[in-house]
C-alpha cells in the first residue's frame, strides 16, 4: 500500500512536469517531409542564435523573426542545401553572433584558446604548489605535537 | 616578491581581457552589419499604396540612397519619425521605406497620419526581403553608395546627430550625380 501511494505520488508530479513543460514548445512545430530533414532542421534551428533574444535559439523563441529564420532553413533544406551552406547563409546575413557555436578563425580564436589556456595555467599552479609542499613536508623533521601523542 | 607579481601579472591580464570583451561585447546598438561593404540583396517587392507596382534593387542603383525599415508596430519608429520627415525635407538622399511585417492599410493610415518622409516604401509582408538584409529589429536604417554596396546600418531610432554624421558624412562631395 505505501509503495503504491509512492508510485501515485511520482505520477502525479510527472504529470505535472508534463502539464508545465508542454506550452514552452508549443508554438508552431513545422514538420519537415521526411526523417532526416526534421533531424536537420531541429539540429539546425538549435544552433543559431535569435538576434532579437540573442541568448535563445531561433527553435526556442516564439518572436516573428525566429519564425521567418526557421521558415528559411526549413526552406533551404528543401531546396537541397546543406547544413554548411545554410549556416554560412545565416552568417552572411547576420554575422558570426548568430551561430552559438563560432567558427575557429583568427578573430575567434581567442574565444577557443583562452579557456584551455587558464586551464593550463591552473594545473602548472596546482602542480607547483603540491610540489612545494611535499618538498616542505619531506623536509620536515620537527616532532608533530599533539595531546594524544605520548611524549 | 615574485610570488606576488606572477599571479598579479595574470590577474591584471585577465581583467583586461574581461575588459576589453565586455565593452566590444555586441550590443543591440553597436553591432555591425555583417553586409557592410557588400552588394545590397536583390529584391522586387510591391509599392506601399500603388497596386500592380514593384521597387526593385536595379531601380535604385546608381546613386545613394537610405532604406529604413519600419513597422507600424513598432515603438521606436513613432518615435524617429520626425526625425525622418525633417530628412526628408533637406532632400538629400532618397529616403526609401520598408514596410516589414506589417499591414498596407495600418501603414497607409500611419503615413497618412504622421506624414511621410519615404520617397517610395516597399512592402515586405513576410519578411524575407528584411531577413536578407540581416534585419534583427525595427528601426533600422542602411545607407547604400552608388555601387549599389551597405556602407552603414543603424539600428535604433534615428536622430539628426546620427544622420549628419554617418549617412551625410558618407555622401560623395560635389552632391550627387
Amino acid at each position: 500500500m505505501r509503495i503504491n501511494f509512492r508510485a501515485l505520488v511520482l505520477a502525479l508530479a510527472g504529470a505535472s512536469l508534463l502539464v508545465v513543460a508542454l506550452p514552452c514548445g508549443a508554438f508552431d512545430i513545422e514538420s519537415m517531409p521526411t526523417p532526416e530533414m526534421q533531424a536537420r532542421y531541429d539540429g539546425l534551428t538549435h544552433e543559431l542564435r535569435c538576434m532579437q533574444c540573442q541568448n535563445q535559439s531561433i527553435a526556442d523563441s516564439p518572436v516573428g523573426l525566429a519564425e521567418d529564420l526557421r521558415r528559411d532553413v526549413r526552406e533551404q533544406i528543401i531546396a537541397g542545401k546543406s547544413d554548411a551552406e545554410i549556416r554560412d547563409s545565416m552568417v552572411a546575413r547576420y554575422g558570426n553572433v548568430i551561430l552559438f557555436r563560432p567558427p575557429f578563425n583568427p578573430s575567434t580564436a581567442w574565444v577557443w584558446v583562452l579557456p584551455f589556456l587558464l586551464l593550463l595555467v591552473g594545473v602548472i599552479v596546482a602542480v607547483r604548489i603540491v610540489r612545494q609542499r611535499t618538498a616542505l613536508v619531506a623536509s620536515d623533521d620537527s616532532v608533530i605535537e599533539s595531546e594524544d601523542v605520548p611524549r | 616578491m615574485s610570488r606576488f607579481l606572477i599571479p598579479a601579472a595574470i590577474f591584471l591580464a585577465l581583467a583586461g581581457v574581461l575588459y576589453v570583451a565586455v565593452v566590444h561585447s555586441p550590443n543591440k546598438s553597436t553591432m555591425q552589419s555583417a553586409l557592410l561593404g557588400k552588394p545590397v540583396p536583390e529584391f522586387n517587392l510591391p509599392v506601399l499604396g500603388r497596386p500592380g507596382m514593384t521597387v526593385s534593387k536595379a531601380q535604385l542603383s546608381g546613386r545613394p540612397w537610405v532604406l529604413n525599415v519600419w513597422g507600424t508596430w513598432c515603438v521606436a519608429c513613432r518615435e524617429e519619425h520626425a526625425a525622418l520627415l525633417e530628412i526628408a525635407r533637406q532632400n538629400a538622399l532618397p529616403l526609401v521605406g520598408l514596410s516589414w511585417k506589417d499591414e498596407d492599410d495600418l501603414a497607409l493610415d500611419w503615413l497618412k497620419q504622421l506624414g511621410n518622409p519615404y520617397s517610395v516604401v516597399a512592402v515586405d509582408h513576410d519578411g524575407r526581403t528584411a531577413i536578407e538584409f540581416g534585419v534583427y529589429g525595427a528601426p533600422e536604417t542602411f545607407f547604400i553608395d552608388a555601387d549599389g554596396r551597405v556602407q552603414y546600418r543603424h539600428v535604433g531610432p534615428m536622430t539628426p546627430e546620427v544622420w549628419e554624421r554617418e549617412f551625410l558624412a558618407r555622401v560623395p562631395r560635389g552632391g550627387l550625380p
